[in-house]
C-alpha cells in the first residue's frame, strides 16, 4: 500500500516539478527554436510513457499484493499483446526521430548567405578572426603560431592580410544575419557554447569544425567552454555581443587587421 | 506448448565429479582459491572497497558543487582528479567487476548446473590481475602529481598535457597501465564465463531454459570480449604518445606559447576507439542488471517472467545493436555531421527492444502475487529509475536535441540515473536475494528497508532535478559554477539540496555495509531455499554450496526456470530439477 502510494507520488511529484519549478531553459536568442520544439515533443512523449509505466506498476503493486490464499496467474506469453506494444513503441520513437532528423538536416546545411567567423580556442581563452574586405579568410596552421601571430595565420597568403583579428576580446555579431562559425583550436579540445544560441560544437586541434545560427536578439551573451580542456576549463569564459547593424559596423571599424598586427615595430617603438 | 518430459525418459545421471582442484590448505581455500564462489566473493569485496573510495570522492565533489568556495582544499586540480577517479572506478572497477566477476562467477556455474568454471586456474588468475589493476589505480593517489584529472573519458590531447592534473606526471600513466591490466584480467574471466555457459550446462539445461540472469551476464561478457580490445589499443597508443613521444592522437599543438614535438595525430580517433568500447560498456553493465531483475521480479511476484523468449531476443538484440550506436556520444565532437543521421536512427531503434523489456517486467507484475520483500522493492525502484533514465536517453540520442544538452548537467543526470542508480539498485536487490545462499543467513529486514527507502528516494531526488539544471545550460565538469550567468541564484540552492541528498544516500550505504557484516553472525537462519525459487542455485544439497556445488550428482533439468504458480501444482513453484509433470505447465519452446 505504502509502496503503491510512493510510486504515485513519484509520478505526481515529477510532473509538478516539471511544470512548477523555476528551473527551465534560458530564453533563446537564435533561430534554433526548432530544437526547442523538438525538446518539447520529446518531453511530452517521454513524460506520458513514464507516467503510464509507473502508474501501472503502482496499480499492480496495490491490486496484486500478496494476501493469504492469492495465486498468481500463469501466462508465459501473449503474442498479440507483445506485437501490439512493439508497434506502438516504434510509432512513438518515429514521432521523435523524424522531426529530429529534419531539424538536424537544417542544422548541418549552412545557408549560402551566411558570413564566416572563425573562433580559435586555446587554454584558456577565445580569439576570433573575421574576413576582411575580400570576404575570404586566409589559411592558417598551428605551426605558424608565435607571440606575434597568436592565431597561426599564414603570412604568405594574400587572403589573410586583411583578416580582422580579435585576440582574447569580445566578439560582436550583427543581429538577424546568419553566421557560420568556423572552429579551430591550437592546443586541446574545446567547445564553443553560448546557451542562448542552443548550438555548440567541439573544436579539435588539427581540424576545422563548424556550426551555424542566426542571432535573433541584441544583447550580451556569455561564451562557455563545454569540453573539458584542463584545469582552467570553467574559467574559459568569453563574451558575444549581438549588435544592431550600425553598432556592429562601428565596432568592426575599430578592429585591427592581421597586416596591421604583424607590423608591431611601429606600435612598439612609440613607447 | 510442449508437455513436460517425464522423468523416466531422461537417462540417469552418471556425471562424476569433474576434476576439481580441491584446496589443501587455508591459503588455497580462502586466498588462492580456484572455486568460482570464493573468487566471486574476492571480486565483490575488492570492487566494494574501491567503490567506497568512489563514494567518498562523490561526496567531495558534491561539497564543492553545493557549497562553492567553502572548502579550500578542493582546488580545481583536486576536483578534476575526483571526478575522473569517481567515474572510472564506478564504471569499470566497480560495476563491470561486480556484475561479471562477482555475480558472474557466483551464479553462472550454480545456475547452469556446473561444478565450477571450465578453467578454474585462469579464473583465479583473472581475480589477481584485477586486484593488481585496482592497486595500480589506487597507487596514483599517492604518486607525485596525484591521479589523472582528464575526465573518465581521458580525451587526448589534454589527458597527456601539463594543463591537466597528472597529464605530465604519473597519474595518466598509472591510469592507462591499470586499464590495460584490468582488460587482461577481465579477458581471462570472460572467456571462462562464455565457455562455461556454452559447454558446461547440465543435462536438460537447454539455452532456452537458462534463467535470464545467465542470459544477461553471458551476453554482456561476449560484448565485453569484443569491446574491451578497442579500449586496450587506445590505452596502449596513448601510453606511447605520452611515454615515447609518438603522435597517434596528437596533432601539431602549441601549449602555453610553445610548439610541442607532436604532429599529424588524430584526437578524434581516440574518441571513436573509446566509445566503440564505451557504448557497449553501458550495456555490459545494463544487461546483467536486466537479467537479474527479471529473475527477482519473477521470483518475488510468484509468476513466470512474461514473454521469456522475447526477453532473450531483446537481450541479444540490444547487445548486437549496441555496437553500431557508439558515435551518439560524439554528436558535437566535430565528426562529419552526416554521421548524425545514421547514429540517431540506430540509437532510437535500440529503444524498441529496451521498451519491450520494460513492458515485460511490468506485465510480470500484472496478476502476480507480489511479495514486497526487500529484493522486490529494489527491483521496482530499478524499473522507475531505469525508465526515467532510459527516456532521457531519447533526448540525447536524437542528434539535434543533443546539441543544446550535450556536455551539460543533463547528461550527468541521465547517465547516473540509467547506468549508475538503476544497475546499482539491481545489485542491492541481488545481494538481498542471494546473500542467504552465500552465507546461509538472511540480511536484516529493518536495516534493509531503511537502506532501500533512503537510497531510492534520495537518488531520485539527486538526479531528477539535476536534469533541469542541465536544461538551463549549465555545463558539466565545472569546478566553479558561480561565474556562469545561466546558473541562477535559486539553482544554486537546488545544487546545495542535491548535495545534502548525496550525503544522506551515502550514509545509507554505510548502514548497508554494516548489515552485510552484522548478518553473517546475527541474521536469521535462511535454509536452502528461503524465497521458494525454482532455479538450480537454490537446490544445492548444502547452503552455502560446497566446492563442486551439487554433491555427488549434478542435477538434471526438466523444465524452464519460471514455473511459478502453475495451475494444478501443489506448490507455487516447481524447481527446474524436479522430475515429473505438474499441473498445466506451458514452457515456451
Amino acid at each position: 500500500m505504502a509502496v503503491a502510494l510512493v510510486l504515485v507520488l513519484v509520478v505526481v511529484g515529477s510532473v509538478l516539478f516539471h511544470f512548477l519549478s523555476p528551473w527551465w531553459w534560458t530564453p533563446i536568442a537564435s533561430n534554433w527554436d526548432y530544437i526547442d520544439n523538438t525538446i518539447i515533443i520529446t518531453f511530452w512523449i517521454t513524460g506520458v510513457v513514464f507516467a503510464a509505466v509507473v502508474l501501472f506498476m503502482a496499480y499492480c503493486v496495490f491490486r496484486f499484493r500478496h494476501r493469504e490464499g492469492n495465486q498468481a496467474a500463469y501466462e508465459p506469453e501473449n503474442k498479440r499483446l507483445e506485437w501490439w506494444l512493439t508497434i506502438v513503441t516504434a510509432i512513438g520513437v518515429t514521432a521523435m526521430l523524424v522531426p529530429g532528423l529534419f531539424v538536424w538536416n537544417q542544422f548541418v546545411s549552412v545557408p549560402s548567405d551566411a558570413t564566416v567567423v572563425e573562433v580559435v580556442g586555446q587554454q584558456w581563452q577565445w580569439s576570433f578572426r573575421l574576413p576582411g574586405k575580400d570576404g575570404k579568410l586566409g589559411t592558417s596552421d598551428t605551426r605558424n603560431v608565435s607571440p606575434e601571430n597568436p592565431l597561426g595565420v599564414n603570412a604568405s597568403d594574400a587572403n589573410g592580410q586583411d583578416d580582422v583579428v580579435v585576440e582574447a576580446a569580445d566578439l560582436h555579431l550583427p543581429v538577424g544575419k546568419p553566421v557560420k562559425m568556423l572552429l579551430r583550436s591550437i592546443d586541446v579540445l574545446h567547445d564553443f557554447y553560448v546557451p542562448e544560441f542552443r548550438a555548440k560544437m567541439d573544436m579539435i586541434p588539427g581540424s576545422v569544425t563548424y556550426f551555424w545560427f542566426t542571432p535573433t536578439k541584441t544583447g550580451t551573451f556569455q561564451v562557455l567552454c563545454a569540453e573539458l580542456c584542463g584545469q582552467g576549463h570553467p574559467l574559459m569564459n568569453g563574451v558575444v555581443m549581438v549588435d544592431t547593424q550600425e553598432d556592429y559596423l562601428a565596432w568592426l571599424g575599430e578592429q585591427q587587421t592581421f597586416a596591421q598586427l604583424s607590423a608591431p615595430q611601429q606600435v612598439g617603438s612609440a613607447e | 506448448m510442449v508437455d513436460i518430459t517425464p522423468a523416466d525418459a531422461v537417462p540417469p545421471a552418471e556425471v562424476a565429479e569433474m576434476e576439481l582442484y580441491h584446496p589443501h590448505s587455508w591459503w588455497t581455500k580462502y586466498v588462492f582459491s580456484q572455486d568460482a564462489k570464493v573468487i566471486a566473493i574476492q571480486y565483490s569485496a575488492t570492487a566494494t572497497a574501491i567503490g567506497l573510495v568512489a563514494l567518498v570522492l562523490s561526496w567531495l565533489m558534491r561539497l564543492q558543487l553545493g557549497f562553492p568556495g567553502t572548502f579550500d582544499f578542493i582546488s580545481p586540480e583536486a576536483y578534476y582528479q575526483f571526478i575522473t577517479m569517481h567515474g572510472m572506478i564506478m564504471v569499470i572497477y566497480l560495476l563491470t567487476a561486480l556484475f561479471l566477476g562477482g555475480f558472474g562467477n557466483y551464479l553462472i556455474p550454480l545456475m547452469v548446473g556446473a561444478r565450477d568454471m571450465v578453467f578454474p586456474y585462469v579464473n583465479m588468475l583473472s581475480y589477481w590481475i584485477y586486484l593488481l589493476a585496482v592497486l595500480v589505480l589506487a597507487s596514483s593517489f599517492f604518486a607525485p602529481g596525484g591521479p589523472t584529472g582528464a575526465g573518465w573519458t581521458l580525451y587526448p590531447p589534454q589527458a597527456i598535457m601539463t594543463g591537466t592534473p597528472g597529464g605530465q606526471d604519473w597519474g595518466i600513466i598509472l591510469m592507462l597501465v591499470s586499464l590495460i591490466l584490468f582488460i587482461i584480467g577481465f579477458t581471462m574471466g570472460g572467456l571462462n564465463y562464455v565457455v562455461t555457459v556454452l559447454q558446461a550446462r547440465t543435462r536438460g539445461m537447454t539455452l532456452m531454459r537458462l534463467p535470464l540472469t545467465v542470459w544477461g551476464i553471458f551476453t554482456a561478457t561476449v560484448m565485453a570480449l569484443l569491446a574491451f580490445p578497442a579500449l586496450f589499443v587506445a590505452c596502449v597508443m596513448m601510453l606511447f604518445d605520452r611515454a615515447l613521444g609518438t603522435s597517434f592522437f596528437m596533432p601539431a599543438i602549441v601549449e602555453m606559447g610553445e610548439q610541442l614535438q607532436h604532429g599529424g595525430g588524430s584526437p578524434i580517433l581516440f574518441q571513436h576507439l573509446f566509445w566503440f568500447f564505451g557504448h557497449p560498456e553501458v550495456y555490459i553493465v545494463a544487461l546483467p542488471a536486466f537479467g537479474i531483475v527479471s529473475d527477482l521480479i519473477s521470483t518475488h511476484a510468484r509468476k513466470n517472467i512474461f514473454g521469456y523468449r522475447m526477453m532473450v531476443w531483446a537481450i541479444v538484440g540490444i547487445g548486437a545493436l549496441s555496437f553500431v550506436v557508439w558515435a551518439h556520444h560524439m554528436y558535437v565532437s566535430g565528426m562529419h555531421p552526416y554521421f548524425g543521421f545514421f547514429f540517431a536512427t540506430t540509437t532510437l531503434i535500440i529503444a524498441v527492444p529496451t521498451a519491450i523489456k520494460v513492458y515485460n517486467w511490468v506485465l510480470t507484475l500484472w496478476r502476480g502475487d507480489i511479495h514486497l520483500t526487500v529484493p522486490m522493492l529494489f527491483a521496482l525502484a530499478f524499473i522507475v529509475t531505469f525508465v526515467n533514465g532510459g527516456l532521457t536517453g531519447l533526448f540525447l540520442g536524437n542528434v539535434v536535441v543533443d546539441v543544446p544538452l550535450s556536455d551539460t548537467m543533463f547528461v550527468v543526470a541521465h547517465f547516473h540515473m540509467v547506468m549508475g542508480v538503476a544497475p546499482i539498485l539491481v545489485i542491492f536487490g541481488a545481494i538481498y536475494h542471494w546473500y542467504p545462499k552465500v552465507t546461509g543467513r538472511m540480511l536484516n529486514e529493518a536495516m534493509g528497508q531503511f537502506h532501500f527507502w533512503v537510497t531510492f528516494l534520495g537518488a531520485y531526488l539527486i538526479f531528477f532535478p539535476m536534469h533541469y539544471i542541465g536544461l538551463m545550460g549549465v555545463p558539466r565538469r565545472y569546478h566553479e559554477l558561480t561565474a556562469t550567468t545561466v546558473m541562477t541564484e535559486s539553482a544554486h540552492d537546488l545544487n546545495a539540496f542535491i548535495s545534502i541528498m548525496a550525503f544522506l544516500v551515502g550514509f545509507a550505504q554505510i548502514v548497508f555495509l554494516f548489515n552485510l557484516i552484522w548478518s553473517i553472525r546475527h541474521g536469521r537462519e535462511a535454509g536452502g531455499n528461503p524465497w521458494r525459487a525454482t532455479t538450480l542455485e537454490w537446490q544445492t544439497p548444502e547452503t552455502p554450496p560446497a566446492h563442486g556445488n551439487f554433491g555427488k550428482e549434478l542435477p538434471i533439468v526438466y523444465r524452464w526456470a519460471y514455473d511459478y504458480s502453475v495451475p494444478g501444482a501443489k506448490e507455487d513453484f516447481i524447481p527446474q530439477n524436479m522430475p515429473g509433470a505438474f499441473g498445466s505447465s506451458r514452457e515456451p519452446a
